[in-house]
């Protein structure tokens, strides 16, 4: 199977590798799928106000795999929380030419990013009222 | 040295030049239809196939009038299975195979189950190994055929086929083994490991692609089959269709070759795989052999990476040529049905890595691969979350994934 140029750079110079305080209340961490389905993504952010100001990740999984979460972490900064929250993962498939089988990579990479705004919501939430359950949401 | 390497000899060979030679005169000068009896054009293509007939069966022990030539493997293998349970559809129905066959063999297994067979598929042992005890207790009074691999082609474990053999002999049951990947790589004699049936390929011992044979005892007993090719009645009416002659001359050919040469190759081979396997196991650590670790093909090697998806490794080594028994390569999600069987766990299923060394593997490729393999790897594990984990001491199989696909 050819890879796309795009998958192939990411791949080859993947942007936004490592790793965050996950103990940060400032820092959101989303860790998404299973080692045993062949691919784990970690996705990290750092919010300030309402607004990521670093990306991270770590990914085990095929170069697509590889190449959605760099992407990801690329499309992030930058970002309010909200408009984080509306990468779609079609738009993922589109920018790296995914093909169908491959479209996985870009629906854990979408769920990456929801589970790293929810554990950063969370901990804000926590923090401005612990007495609120965990995953209750601030706003 | 030239790039890219090739390190994919389980899934097929280059021609070798000597065996190249010995066809060409049958694609030119010499075309005959082997089956023509009225000039000297088909006498002389009949007698090259006649020829190469006796040499593929000199290989393993057999005699000519035993041979039947096919496309390859898998032709051989639905003839073989199909063939013996129409033919002895009065005996029973069961057929004995194993969860870790080629999907030639499982899928024609299947066919069958439509057609109202009952197949039972032996589980391996996690070396990929099935046990002759195991056989002697799927045997049933109805069972027709037992279908075993000689040689595993993804992890190269051998399986013990003269034990086998004799289950199946002392129990009047047919054996079938499908040796394409062992045949030139192990010495193989039909009649001291009580094989009825057996099928080879050209293209994995240097021989050119689309030609192979089946071997069908004629004695001692005699295997009668029902052809599945009608037509002419060529090979004694067991496979209709002009015989490939130019195919055949080189599968003789590559036999010989590989007959003659097999303990030198098979040593040379050897060495190769432990040098590589060493190298990788000493400077990266967390790797997993898969398969058995002396009861395995010469030039197989099969690892996996903790920590590392085979498909992004392949990635990262993209001028050495090897596969994976990942499913990220394939259309389906699963991977390896080999690996499964195994229970190697499907994470390892997904790290692992087929190293496939050859007549033509030189010690310097090996070494580039295992540069590569190595480099690769680091990269992959400093950027693999299951690897930070690890070295945080966590235990991953403690963890509770969530979000899988």
């Amino acid at each position: 199977m050819a890879y796309s140029d795009k998958v192939l750079d990411h791949y080859n110079h993947p942007r936004n590798v490592g790793a965050l305080d996950k103990a940060s209340p400032d820092v959101g961490t989303g860790v998404v799928g299973a080692p045993e389905c062949g691919d784990v993504m970690k996705l990290q952010i750092q919010v300030e106000g309402d607004r990521i100001v670093d990306a991270k990740f770590k990914t085990f999984g095929c170069g697509s795999a590889i190449a959605s979460s760099s992407l990801a972490t690329e499309w992030l900064k930058g970002r309010t929380l909200d408009e984080a929250e509306k990468i779609r993962n079609t738009a993922i498939v589109e920018e790296l030419s995914l093909p169908p089988v491959k479209i996985h990579c870009s629906v854990l990479a979408e769920d990456a990013i929801k589970a790293a705004i929810a554990d950063y919501k969370r901990k804000q939430g926590e923090e401005s009222n612990p007495a609120q359950p965990a995953g209750a949401r601030r706003n | 040295m030239k790039l890219p390497i090739y390190l994919d000899y389980q899934a097929t060979t280059p021609v070798d030049p000597r065996v190249l030679d010995a066809m060409l005169p049958f694609l030119r000068e010499d075309f005959g239809n082997a089956a023509s009896r009225s000039h000297a054009f088909g006498w002389k293509a009949e007698e090259a196939v006649e020829k190469a007939r006796e040499e593929i069966a000199a290989t393993i022990g057999a005699s000519g009038k035993e041979i039947i030539f096919t496309s390859g493997s898998t032709e051989a293998i639905n003839l073989a299975l199909k063939g013996v349970v129409e033919m002895y559809a009065s005996k029973g129905r069961h057929v004995v195979t194993s969860l870790a066959e080629h999907k030639a063999v499982l899928d024609t297994c299947k066919h069958l189950e439509k057609l109202g067979c009952e197949v039972t598929y032996l589980k391996p042992d996690k070396t990929a190994r099935i046990a002759p005890e195991q056989v002697r207790a799927a045997i049933r009074p109805d069972t027709v055929l037992v279908a075993l691999m000689w040689a595993n082609n993804e992890v190269g474990t051998l399986n013990p086929i003269r034990e086998i053999g004799a289950v199946c002999r002392a129990t009047g049951t047919l054996f079938f083994t499908d040796a394409t990947q062992a045949v030139g790589k192990v010495p193989v004699d039909v009649e001291a490991d009580h094989v009825d049936l057996l099928c080879l390929s050209a293209h994995k011992i240097y021989g050119p692609k689309g030609v192979g044979a089946l071997y069908v005892r004629r004695k001692n007993p005699r295997v009668r089959l029902a052809a599945q090719m009608d037509g002419g009645g060529h090979e004694r009416g067991m496979r209709s269709g002009t015989l490939n002659v130019p195919g055949i001359v080189g599968l003789a050919k590559a036999c010989e070759l590989a007959r003659t040469e097999l303990a030198e190759e098979s040593a040379r081979c050897r060495a190769l795989r432990e040098h590589l396997h060493e190298r990788i196991e000493r400077e990266l650590g967390y790797v997993v052999l898969n398969g058995h670790a002396t009861e395995r093909l010469p030039g197989n090697l099969n690892l996996s990476f903790h920590f590392v998806e085979g498909e992004s490794l392949i990635m990262g080594i993209s001028d050495v040529a090897v596969s994976s028994g990942s499913a990220c390569t394939s259309a389906s999600l699963e991977p390896s049905h080999v690996l499964r069987a195994m229970d190697v766990g499907e994470d390892l299923a997904h790290s692992s890595i087929r190293f496939g060394i050859g007549r033509f593997t030189t010690r310097e490729e090996v070494d580039y691969a295992a540069d590569a393999v190595v480099k690769a790897v680091r990269r992959l594990r400093e950027m693999s979350p299951l690897y930070e984990l690890a070295q945080e001491g966590v235990d991953l199989k403690t963890i509770q994934w969530q979000g899988g696909h």
